[in-house]
């Protein structure tokens, strides 16, 4: 991987504390830019997509489900660049190959892609849905290609009703950082915060697709995505001093997701966190330190943090980028009390996925008191953070009074595909409204 | 750093009697200059972290007189040497910064241009642990260690004995912009301290080069035979020169206040310009009651006429005064002391007000052409010779505070002059550490005038 993309990691802090102030926020902003991103066949990386399709029982009702899932496969096939490993699994209460018959992944050519589309045409749909037993198939055709670019998409329409929660739980253990997996739903019957769990664990998004009609775009848009990556396995390695603790590393662009507990030991006082493959992009995290209080004047390196692709145990972890956050003890109210835009910003923007996602439970177990006042805090932030998405997704499931002071109704009759599209929206995120005009805070010198 | 406005006087002595300088200094006009809202960044412990950080190289072991060296061939060629490289013996012109032959540092007090210091396994500061990284950091503990200029230690063994300087950051300030430079001569040594104007841009270059200028240009002329009055203004010369040439254009340019004390059989010569200060701590001052001497300094004609820009005002300096008790040594070109000095309001209220700390004269592109007041003074008695900045005399003004602090902390200045300037600038670190500290301390046995007098 000589073409290897440009990695840039920038930290935007206030790193002034008062006197005794402990917590310490910053936003990482991390951009890959150049570098030999794939847009023909001649990739950087190696890359292996899995292309997994619910085949349950409920996906012919009604069955443009089932109809839609197979176009959008489809067309997933034909988005694959040639030389791409790849295989298409469908999934019941356990996995069955659909292409190649055999468990392995074959590579996209124009003939295995015409047989795999032939194969999918002929898909019926029976049994229930356990998805755990999906995933550990597509971790079995991942195996071999661990050193490059492995996608996963998976599609369902239904809960994960034959197999415990644990079992899962247990799949997803195994499988993190193992491959991506973008997970879409079709249609109202099946849970977001399941499928978000299960894209969480695995580093990807989570998606209604409630009109079948639109998955055909959508398998497109994920699979030309997977196909931009150029760097699998990117990880966040974050030291800090032996007196502080790290309180949590999240994921704030494009979407908020907590990476904390993802965090694998790399090193003396430092630990590594799965960002996944890496195409022309960028995306923020926001990480928060707690350090003892110093002196004022004194200056600390709260977190040191370096944008790694990990080596095999043994080896030293390539290092991409890095960047400084610092604490400066200050008695200047001015200084300290200055709060920094994007980390006021992203923070606010957590705090929207969280409110809304509080709201939509409270509404769902009839405790209107708190859904109204949560989803109307959520509409506060989100015209503030400026995210229309949200703010869309808000008002078809409430009335808006007043966005400025979040005064909202619940609206009687919701769809359940605004509920869940509301719901799956709640994490996604945008940027700070003048982003460019946010100065990188530098280090005194 | 010196966190002061430049202002021009307009002589009405009343609360606004400090405008600015419409020319030169309108950036400073809010009263916050880029150093007011500065953070503090000092290292509280670091006069333990300097025994541990002391700068290597710079421990000079004394300028040997030549003649009795391998470079004695060159005597001929050169004019009266005086002195040789400490470490390989050459000799060496007074006043050059290097010597030419190994490349040792001979003028000391310079902490480098601004390199990061060597990467290798440093002590941390904080916690102790040999994890200092390359960015200054410590791999354990976090913490930033501090800058060369943040603190920073010399010791020059000089015929006459050691001296010392003492540089610290404080704890409020970012960045040092103090800066000293100790230079032997043949018959003495010279040390400079510069206070960087805080309002001013890069107030840390300006007092950089005035320093360095200053101790390399006395030095140099006071080995070419100059009385020490003469070395003296031409180095001040010299380093105005120097920092006005630091400035893009007049609105922007760097600036720095002066002090230089020049040692030698004839005793000592001071010159200062702006708010740093010299004092003359007696060995024999064994009272408080010294104090007493320390008040009623300010030469009010010289000081009110200087500010009133009359040109003869400056001038007579040939006098020689006699030292006896401590005393301080310089009068502050600033707003306080012409207050005080006009007899407007009492050292106390002049220095209790905000203006107190305004100066009226400074180095920079901004200042005009600079006059530097000029003192000699014959001690009969021994004693030390105290350069610092305002960052150690706003906490202990009068000679006798000073000479108490010394005092209490049972320092022996003659035969440990860093352990005196580390103990004054440790105690302006706890007494708040508001500004930069620099500290020259140099011993000085009785002159050898006096003591034939006796």
């Amino acid at each position: 991987m000589s073409d290897q993309p440009q990695f840039t990691v920038k930290i935007d802090q206030n790193k002034y504390l008062p006197e005794g102030g402990r917590e310490v926020h910053a936003i990482v902003s991390v951009e890959s830019a150049g570098g030999a991103v794939a847009s023909g066949a001649s990739a950087g990386a190696q890359a292996a997509e899995v292309i997994i399709i619910d085949t349950s029982g409920s996906m012919t009702y009604p069955d443009t489900k089932l109809r839609s899932a197979i176009a959008a496969a489809q067309t997933a096939v034909d988005t694959l660049r040639d030389g791409v490993m790849f295989a298409v699994v469908s999934g019941s209460n356990s996995a069955r190959m659909v292409f190649p018959q055999q468990a392995m992944l074959v590579p996209a050519n124009d003939r295995n892609r015409t047989a795999a589309k032939a194969e999918l045409k002929r898909l019926t749909a029976q049994g229930g849905t356990a998805i755990g037993s999906w995933l550990r198939l597509a971790d079995q055709l991942f195996d071999p290609y661990q050193d490059g670019v492995r996608h996963a998409i998976l599609l369902t329409d239904g809960k994960n009703q034959h197999e415990s929660p644990e079992e899962l739980d247990a799949v997803l253990f195994r499988c993190a950082g193992r491959f991506v997996c973008d997970c879409r739903g079709v249609g109202t019957d099946w849970e977001v915060a399941e499928l978000r769990k299960v894209a969480n664990a695995l580093l990807g998004t989570v998606d209604i697709v409630a009109d079948p009609a639109d998955l055909v775009a959508d398998f497109r848009a994920m699979t030309e995505a997977a196909m931009g990556k150029a760097v699998a396995d990117v990880a966040l390695r974050v030291w800090t001093p032996q007196t502080a603790r790290l309180k949590f590393v999240k994921q704030v662009m494009p979407n908020v997701a907590d990476l904390s507990a993802m965090r694998a030991e790399a090193a003396p006082q430092a630990g590594d966190y799965p960002l996944g493959a890496w195409g022309a992009e960028s995306r923020d995290y926001q990480i928060c330190v707690e350090v003892p209080p110093g002196e004022v004047g004194k200056e600390l390196r709260a977190a040191w943090v370096k944008l790694v692709v990990p080596g095999a145990p043994g080896q030293e972890a390539q290092v991409l980028a890095t960047g400084n956050v610092l604490a400066q003890w200050t008695d200047d109210e001015a200084l300290s009390t200055k709060i920094n835009a994007r980390v006021a910003h992203y923070t606010g923007q957590s705090e929207l996925a969280d409110v809304i996602q509080e709201g939509l439970a409270a509404r769902r177990d009839g405790d209107l008191d708190t859904a109204t006042a949560r989803l109307g805090r959520a509409v506060k932030l989100a015209d503030e953070a400026g995210n229309e998405a949200v703010t869309a997704a808000l008002r078809k499931v409430v009335d808006v009074l007043d966005p400025v002071t979040g005064t909202v109704r619940l609206k009687a009759n919701v769809e359940k595909a605004d509920e869940m599209s509301l719901d799956t929206t709640s994490t996604k995120t945008v940027r700070t409204r003048k982003d460019e005009t946010v100065r990188t805070r530098r280090s005194e010198v | 750093m010196n966190g002061n406005e430049n202002g021009d006087m307009d002589g009405e002595g009343n609360d606004t009697a400090v405008e600015a300088n419409e020319t030169a200094a309108n950036g400073s006009a809010t009263g916050e200059g880029p150093g007011g809202t500065r953070p503090g960044a000092g290292q509280a412990n670091a006069g333990d972290a300097a025994a541990r950080m002391e700068p290597t190289g710079m421990d000079a072991t004394g300028m040997n007189p030549a003649g009795m060296n391998a470079a004695g061939m060159e005597q001929s060629a050169v004019k009266p040497a005086e002195l040789a490289c400490p470490q390989c013996g050459v000799v060496v012109y007074p006043g050059e910064a290097f010597c030419e032959n190994c490349g040792r540092q001979l003028i000391a007090g310079r902490p480098g241009n601004g390199a990061p210091r060597p990467s290798g396994r440093t002590r941390c500061v904080g916690c102790g642990e040999a994890a200092v990284d390359g960015e200054g950091y410590c791999e354990h503990c976090g913490m930033k260690q501090p800058a060369d200029r943040d603190h920073l230690e010399v010791e020059l063994a000089t015929p006459g004995g050691p001296v010392a300087g003492v540089s610290d950051r404080g704890k409020r300030y970012a960045r040092n912009e103090d800066a000293f430079a100790i230079a032997p001569h043949n018959t003495g040594v010279a040390a400079v301290v510069c206070d960087g104007v805080g309002s001013s841009p890069r107030p840390e270059t300006a007092s950089r080069a005035a320093a360095d200028t200053a101790a390399t240009e006395i030095a140099t002329a006071m080995g070419a035979g100059a009385a020490p009055g003469d070395a003296v203004r031409m180095a001040v010369r010299k380093a105005a020169t120097a920092v006005a040439g630091l400035a893009e254009s007049p609105e922007a340019a760097p600036s720095c206040t002066f002090v230089a004390a020049v040692t030698g059989p004839d005793g000592v010569t001071v010159g200062w310009v702006g708010d740093s200060r010299a004092y003359w701590l007696s060995e024999t001052d064994t009272s408080p009651a010294a104090d007493l001497a320390d008040t009623g300094e300010l030469n009010s004609s010289a000081v009110t006429a200087d500010l009133r820009g009359d040109p003869n005002a400056t001038s007579p300096d040939a006098e020689t005064l006699p030292l006896g008790p401590s005393r301080r040594l310089t009068d502050d070109d600033s707003w306080a002391a012409f207050m005080v000095a006009s007899g407007a309001l009492t050292e106390a209220e002049a220095e209790a007000h905000p203006n107190a700390h305004v100066i009226t004269a400074w180095l920079g592109a901004d200042a005009g052409e600079v006059r530097p007041h000029v003192r000699s003074f014959v001690p009969d008695r021994p004693g030390t010779l105290l350069v610092c900045s305002d960052g150690l005399w706003n906490y202990f003004p009068g000679a006798g505070d000073l000479a108490a602090v010394l005092r209490n902390a049972q320092a022996d200045p003659a035969a440990d002059p860093t352990g005196a300037a580390r103990i004054l600038v440790r105690h302006a670190l706890d007494a708040g550490g508001r500004d930069n500290i620099t500290v020259a301390v140099l011993p000085m046995a009785a002159t050898p005038s006096t003591e034939q007098a006796r």
